[in-house]
């Protein structure tokens, strides 16, 4: 552990887009665990590589290339101008020139040349193709590993060619030979037995819950309900299994009840759906990604919900937004005054505006607060009605419920932003490593707005950069504890109708006000 | 026998450059798309989606927030390069009209301009060390022919004059099969030899981008998922077949 002082900042603060020193082979060693037989099954992969796994392997890069547009146009497209060289978390914090976007999807593209081009099968040497040994997909298995399908390469490219899509494709690829990643096969393999990434069986939720409205009821004198497969609710409400388990997730769950409550909109959780998050999408996998989705459509029919609402949760939201129409719809058994799904804090701001939520922003004084953007929500989804609603929502929630918010720098946010670090199925111990030097950028960027506005604090919307943030922010010198959730800001703020809060501010004002009249 | 190897040579790069280039876009065209992943925030119109791939092909607004060298060399040298190609469809036209006349300056000096670019392209190859990492000896090699291309056009130019009438003579016979005589001047059957080169080159190789764009998913589809329910053909046989793994 002595490199972890190498993280911490000595004098001022480095520029988060600081281009590192290129070390070559420098995170070459760092793979994660492999899937055992178990975790393929159920997935419908191979247990172990195959015998004649190189066939099988070019076979399916032909089937994807069949599949997927992005894939044929972004293998043939590149010209390696560069632009995308210094954009990837993961090359700044390491310094390691696979981690380059360019060069990662080379790994793939150098074998699509080989054994899909004329100029590869003929001229290899030339155009930089090779063939397909198991020391490249040993390669493979690394750095597509290293990738967290972020997408910010793919804002700057000047095609718009997007690696995730690349990295999709070759964990696929990888899949159908046998070689898939534990962490999120075994993850999905508990979504398809027990409805949820954590593995948190029905009694244990409902436990969890009825202890979280006993700490809301105390709290603010409300009976404030979190039902689960509760029949004939208006609300599905479909959220990260973290948001049950962990912090500061917890705190976002019972900041989405008060919301409800508030509201007056009934709601319920599923223990079928009881995860947001859909790993499909990491492993590349359509029908995987499908088979979950389909158990969300199955849920809010049986349920006989009108509306789904997703929780926060980044690449849930990208799945929820951008595919699950696609992939489990049409969902028109919903109510359609509503967008199918919408996002918790679509719900929360549409009240917001109707004037329906009251907050004390007094209540959230003791944070100086910035807020990450989640890159999934940030470049591959959105919420309302505009383009970049998906920065400007969050924004106005956490504006009004806190009293001191500062954004980190231009090139750090929005668009721009990075990853936490853990994204994109990489958020396991295995790849510790790669996740603290990834988290760089962002931490260096959160050290800016602690030195130029006493920032304390960063909220996101996102189980993963929560849980990521958790793990990597003592290592850059902050708090585990100094990553919140956007609803929990909501959860604090919030006055609610008949509550405690509400008449201590009456007992406050009243005085005043008679005072005032006196006077 | 000159004559007739270059004819040769030019219906050949001709062939293959339009039917390359056919077959790639039908192959793209006919490949879909089975998910929305435009790069966000996106335009949530078609027409929106248009204007920005429109801002991508003129201006290359993706690389200007990525790098403003490369997108100065590469805008630079883009731009040039249809200038002098403009300039250029003098030679395949009779008459020629008005406007093509008044182009010709521009041409001229777009051909500076396009060696120029491709030489600020170059150094970043060279002297970058990231950019010397991701680079094979065929992108060295692409470079070196377009800068070939144009140094030995203003070669012609400005230097050693070739009978640029009998050169015009030469490819309008050859559009209309009527071959006429083409001069033996070096440097004008190095320009010549080079051009159909690239035409040769250009569908198997990084030259695509030029298609590719068009046909990139993150920059031309419109953000509007939850509005539209889009399915590709094979996603909706999966689902037809009851769908599961």
């Amino acid at each position: 552990m002595a490199e972890m002082s190498d993280f911490l900042v000595d004098e001022g603060v480095p520029d988060p887009l600081e281009m590192p020193e290129m070390k070559r082979g420098a995170m070459e060693g760092l793979a994660p665990f492999v899937a055992k037989p178990e975790h393929q099954a159920p997935l419908g992969f191979p247990g172990a590589l195959v015998d004649d796994w190189q066939e099988k392997a070019i076979d399916k890069m032909g089937e994807l290339l069949g599949k997927y547009r992005s894939l044929q146009v972004y293998l043939d497209s590149c010209v390696k101008c560069g632009a995308c060289t210094d954009k990837c978390h993961y090359f700044l914090g390491t310094g390691d020139p696979k981690n380059m976007p360019v060069a990662r999807q080379d790994l793939l593209r150098s074998v699509y040349r080989r054994y899909f081009t004329f100029a590869g099968k003929y001229f290899p040497k030339l155009v930089g193709a090779r063939d397909l040994t198991k020391d490249v997909l040993d390669e493979w298995y690394s750095y597509f590993h290293q990738c967290s399908q972020c997408r910010r390469c793919s804002v700057y490219c000047p095609y718009g060619i997007d690696t995730a899509e690349v990295s999709m494709a070759a964990r696929e690829i990888m899949d159908t030979v046998g070689q898939g990643q534990k962490y999120c096969n075994e993850i999905i393999g508990k979504v398809y037995k027990i409805g949820n990434n954590l593995g948190l069986p029905k009694k244990a939720i409902e436990s969890t819950l009825e202890g979280l409205e006993e700490e809301l009821e105390e709290e603010t004198g409300l009976k404030i309900r979190m039902p689960i497969d509760e029949p004939g609710c208006e609300v599905l409400l479909v959220t990260p299994s973290a948001d049950l388990f962990a912090e500061p997730h917890i705190q976002g769950l019972m900041g989405y009840a008060k919301v409800f409550h508030e509201a007056g909109v009934s709601w319920t959780l599923s223990s079928y759906a009881s995860e947001a998050a859909n790993f499909g999408m990491f492993i590349g996998s359509y029908e995987n990604m499908r088979e979950v989705s389909l158990r969300i459509r199955k849920a809010a029919e049986d349920l006989g919900v009108k509306r789904i609402v997703f929780g926060e949760c980044g690449h849930a939201w990208r799945v929820a937004y951008s595919f699950l129409n696609t992939l489990a719809g049409p969902f028109d058994f919903l109510d359609p005054r509503y967008p199918a799904p919408q996002h918790i804090c679509e719900f929360t701001y549409d009240l917001m505006q109707a004037g329906r939520l009251r907050f004390d922003k007094s209540k959230n004084d003791q944070y100086r607060l910035t807020f990450h953007d989640s890159c999934n929500v940030a470049r591959a989804s959105r919420m309302g009605d505009m383009p970049g609603g998906q920065f400007e929502i969050p924004r106005a929630i956490l504006r009004a419920t806190c009293n001191h918010y500062f954004d980190m720098a231009p090139e750090t946010i929005k668009e721009s932003t990075f990853c936490c670090g853990g994204g994109g199925g990489l958020l396991t111990d295995d790849l510790m490593d790669i996740r603290i030097k990834g988290a760089q950028p962002r931490m260096r960027a959160l050290q800016q707005v602690r030195e130029d506005h006493g920032v304390t604090h960063m909220a996101a919307i996102c189980a993963i950069c929560k849980a990521q943030f958790t793990k990597v922010m003592p290592k850059y010198g902050f708090d585990m504890d100094a990553i919140l959730s956007v609803h929990q800001m909501v959860a604090n703020a919030i006055v609610m109708t008949g509550s405690i809060q509400e008449r201590e501010i009456k007992e406050k004002s009243e005085p005043a006000a008679a005072e005032g009249q006196a006077a | 026998m000159l004559t007739g190897l270059f004819a040769g040579l030019f219906y050949l790069a001709t062939a293959v450059l339009l039917g390359g280039l056919a077959y790639r876009i039908r192959l793209y065209w006919k490949t879909p798309a089975p998910l929305k992943i435009p790069t966000t925030p996106a335009p949530t119109t078609e027409a929106g989606a248009a204007l920005r791939l429109a801002r991508e092909v003129v201006l290359f607004e993706s690389l200007f927030k990525a790098n403003k060298w490369i997108w100065l060399f590469g805008w630079v040298f883009h731009f040039a390069l249809l200038l002098v190609l403009i300039r250029h469809l003098r030679y395949f036209v009779n008459p020629v009209p008005e406007l093509l006349v008044m182009a010709q300056q521009f041409g001229i000096y777009a051909g500076f301009a396009m060696v120029a670019g491709l030489a600020g392209l170059w150094a970043r190859r060279i002297l970058v060390p990231r950019i010397r990492y991701i680079s094979a000896p065929s992108d060295h090699l692409m470079l070196a022919l377009l800068v070939g291309i144009g140094l030995s056009g203003l070669t012609m130019k400005f230097i050693d004059h070739t009978d640029i009438v009998a050169v015009k003579a030469f490819f309008i016979g050859l559009m209309t099969f009527k071959w006429q005589p083409l001069p033996a001047d070096p440097v004008l059957l190095v320009h010549l030899t080079l051009v159909a080169a690239l035409m040769i080159i250009f569908p198997f190789s990084k030259l695509l981008h030029g298609v590719g764009l068009f046909f990139s998913p993150t920059r031309n589809q419109a953000d509007n998922p939850r509005e539209k329910r889009h399915l590709a053909p094979w996603a909706a046989k999966l689902e037809a077949g009851g769908g599961s793994k």
